[in-house]
């Protein structure tokens, strides 16, 4: 029932957003402006184009990152997973990452590599590294042994089993481990930007708040989460088409 | 009643069962006979486990009705056990607590549903697996600690749905063998779900053959001259081998 | 991994990773890399500093405060979302945003609506750990064996009995699975919040010691924290092992 489903979803936004809104006209707390007004200051800044310029620089250290995270962290997830001398070696260290509090490390990553892109890259590295990893490897290793000794008894060299055998059966959780990986990568992007220097959208949430112009705060956080909530809908959706539904990531 | 006729414990009348649009069970009736064994035997998808659940009351039927010792029913009731499939047993709780539950839920007291279940387990020969776990135990074990629960309520009724489908083929056999004690030696009435021809003729005696599109009872045989012999013949005799013949002709239409 | 015919354990390799670190603080590679036995040798003098009993009792508190919030609304909401089909269409929305958003940017929110103080670092970790418990709970619920529900029904159980005796324990695996991810993001989530925040705790700490170059004392807290990150973490790992027996299949 298609119809349901779309009546409970409005229904549903329409309950917490009007509970916003009557929060916000009641006045509970002076720092809470109204559903509506912050619709309004989303939309001007949309028509005045400030919000697409914010988007510009948040999005480059997250994008950056995200593409090192992906390129280092599935060739240590494979190398890893293939071999036991490597694992035992390299897997204690991003165990203790997944684990840890590793923003922890920004006012160290500032000391050492100042206020610029680079150290707002390295946040989202380090938020996006770990779980790219641990879930490469994790499937590398679950590869079914009877495929792989399907491959061997049909003459497959090593690098056919890797390649047509290994990599193919891991693709769905490697793929759902980038997915973490990039909703890691936004908590970085955003910490960063409001931890180390304000620019981009963490601009206009800090400029905001030191003005007190509140409604512009709120749409601003608002639009940076519906950003992060769809763009990751989006991946999540691929991840069905490609792997029919047999994505099974390992979230934390 | 008669001298000739058995009474019958469990009597289901034109029922339907409906999902949505999808029939699956059709104005279908059948008589259970007191103190005996009725497999409903058919290939998947002939309804014979929803026509279970309905006569244990875990599912509504869409229509008609079913009389348990007379009495209409259409909830779960104390007159009747359930054996399940994949056993059901709850994996966090020791097999003492498993075949003690069905009384714990009726407020047993504590020894006195301990004490039932140690007679229980006993009779099932799990003598000394009291506080085992479930995943301790072979799935012929497990299947032995379903029974026990379901024997350790005394319903009149026994539904057994596919109860040894689950188990290795040895253990199959053991298990019908010592169901067949059971009939004999408990004052139970038996409903027994199965796909295997060879199992309902061995245990039964009375098997309802069901068919699909739309579901019916298509035939009820009541194999009878190798019931009174020594369990060791049974296989080798002659009614139960053409018996086993004549329902795999009437089926293997049925089977693509 | 076997050396010599002898299994290495686990996290074994740690030793190595140490003793590099080691030599590359004595070469002075880099003012940021000081010595291991250095960093421990701080450690010994700063831990039972008032700074840092505090510091440690300040994120101690606001992180059990967080996931105690976290568990008594998120199990109960799980488990009545898993339960109740009109509940569960009109919450999984939300829940899954929340589950996916940066809840980072909600911080500042926090701050102007509650203050700079322990409040809005509660709020933040519990934010931080709810939804996933809720998220497992539902699954947990939602997967119980149905055969399992049918025994229950079949022996007549009231609903508060199949609540209690069946519905719980039969979803325990999968719930035990979601308060440990959930309590592992709700410490990411007191740090990241007392970053932000930055006058409480170890945010506090963390400023007072980068403005001061204080390298040795910087990585001591760091080490501090991740050791207690990791331990617990695996706590609650082999906590949530003893009932995995029954997780996938459940017979």
């Amino acid at each position: 029932m298609l119809s349901r489903s779309f009546f409970l979803k409005i229904l549903s936004g329409a309950l917490i957003f009007g509970a916003w809104e009557f929060a916000g006209r009641t006045g509970v707390n002076y720092a809470l402006p109204t559903f509506l007004e912050s619709m309004k200051a989303l939309i001007d800044m949309t028509i005045s184009g400030l919000i697409f310029k914010a988007y510009a620089d948040t999005l480059r250290p997250l994008v950056v990152g995200v593409l090192i995270s992906a390129f280092i962290g599935i060739g240590i997830g494979v190398w890893v997973g293939l071999s036991e001398k490597f694992d035992w070696l390299i897997s204690p260290i991003f165990i203790i990452m997944q684990a840890a509090p590793l923003a922890a490390l920004i006012p160290l990553l500032i000391m050492a590599y100042g206020i610029g892109l680079t150290s707002k890259v390295f946040v989202v590295c380090i938020m996006a590294m770990p779980v790219i990893v641990l879930n490469t490897s994790v499937a590398v290793k679950n590869t079914p042994s009877s495929v792989k000794e399907m491959a061997r008894s049909f003459l497959g060299s090593r690098k056919d089993v890797i390649l047509k055998i290994i990599i193919p059966s891991a693709s769905p959780v490697i793929f759902a481990g980038l997915r973490l990986g990039v909703s890691a990568g936004f908590i970085g992007a955003i910490l960063a930007e409001l931890k180390i220097t304000p620019t981009g959208v963490g601009d206009i949430i800090s400029y905001s708040r030191m003005t007190a112009d509140y409604p512009s705060m709120y749409a601003a956080i608002f639009s940076i989460i519906l950003l992060a909530v769809i763009f990751l809908n989006i991946l999540e959706k691929i991840e069905d088409v490609l792997f029919k539904g047999n994505n099974q990531g390992y979230i934390s | 009643m008669s001298n000739d006729q058995v009474e019958n414990a469990v009597t289901v009348k034109n029922v339907y069962k409906n999902y949505g649009d999808v029939e699956a069970l059709r104005d279908l009736s059948l008589e259970f006979p007191k103190g005996q064994l009725t497999s409903l035997l058919g290939p998947s998808g002939c309804g014979k486990t929803t026509l279970l659940k309905i006569i244990a009351g875990l599912l509504p039927a869409t229509q008609g009705e079913v009389l348990v010792n007379g009495q209409q029913v259409n909830k779960p009731g104390p007159d009747r056990a359930f054996v399940f499939q994949d056993f059901a047993l709850m994996p966090w709780a020791s097999v003492i607590r498993n075949v003690a539950f069905g009384l714990e839920l009726r407020g047993v007291n504590k020894s006195e549903r301990e004490s039932i279940a140690i007679k229980y387990i006993k009779d099932v020969g799990l003598t000394g697996f009291e506080h085992s776990y479930p995943h301790e135990l072979s799935g012929g074990m497990r299947q032995r600690v379903g029974l026990a629960r379901a024997l350790s309520v005394d319903s009149p009724v026994l539904l057994m749905d596919e109860p040894f489908s689950a188990v290795d083929e040895q253990t199959r056999r053991k298990f019908q063998e010592d169901l067949l004690n059971l009939v004999k030696n408990e004052n139970k009435t038996f409903i027994f779900v199965t796909h295997s021809i060879e199992e309902a003729v061995y245990v039964s005696d009375q098997v309802a053959l069901l068919l699909p599109r739309p579901s019916r009872v298509s035939e009820i045989i009541k194999p009878s001259s190798f019931k009174n012999k020594d369990i060791n013949s049974i296989r080798k005799d002659s009614e139960y081998l053409d018996t086993v013949e004549r329902i795999w002709k009437s089926l293997r239409s049925y089977v693509e | 991994m076997y050396l010599f015919g002898y299994r290495l354990p686990g996290m074994s390799s740690l030793i190595l990773w140490g003793l590099l670190w080691e030599i590359l603080g004595q070469m002075e590679v880099s003012f940021f890399l000081p010595p291991l036995t250095a960093i421990f040798s701080t450690l010994g003098e700063i831990y039972n500093s008032k700074a840092f009993i505090r510091a440690l009792y300040e994120t101690g508190y606001s992180f059990l405060a967080g996931v105690f919030f976290a568990v008594i609304i998120g199990i109960p909401t799980g488990i009545l979302m898993g339960k109740n089909k009109l509940l569960d269409e009109l919450l999984l929305p939300w829940v899954n945003t929340f589950m996916s958003a940066p809840l980072t940017a909600l911080v500042p929110v926090l701050m102007v609506l509650f203050g700079f103080g322990l409040k809005s670092i509660i709020i933040t970790t519990t934010l931080f750990a709810i939804w996933i418990i809720i998220l497992n709970s539902r699954a947990g619920v939602m997967q119980i064996n149905r055969s399992l529900v049918d025994m229950a029904n079949s022996f007549g159980a009231s609903p508060i009995d199949a609540f209690i005796k069946i519905y719980f324990w039969a979803a325990l695996p999968e719930i035990l699975g979601g308060v440990r991810i959930g309590f592992i993001r709700a410490v990411k989530g007191v740090i990241i919040a007392q970053l932000l925040i930055s006058i409480v705790g170890f945010g506090a700490l963390f400023e007072l010691y980068s403005s001061r170059f204080l390298m040795t004392h910087f990585w001591a807290v760091i080490i501090v924290l991740f050791a207690l990150a990791f331990t617990l973490s695996e706590l609650l790992g082999m906590l949530a092992r003893k009932v995995d027996y029954y997780a996938s299949k459940r017979n």
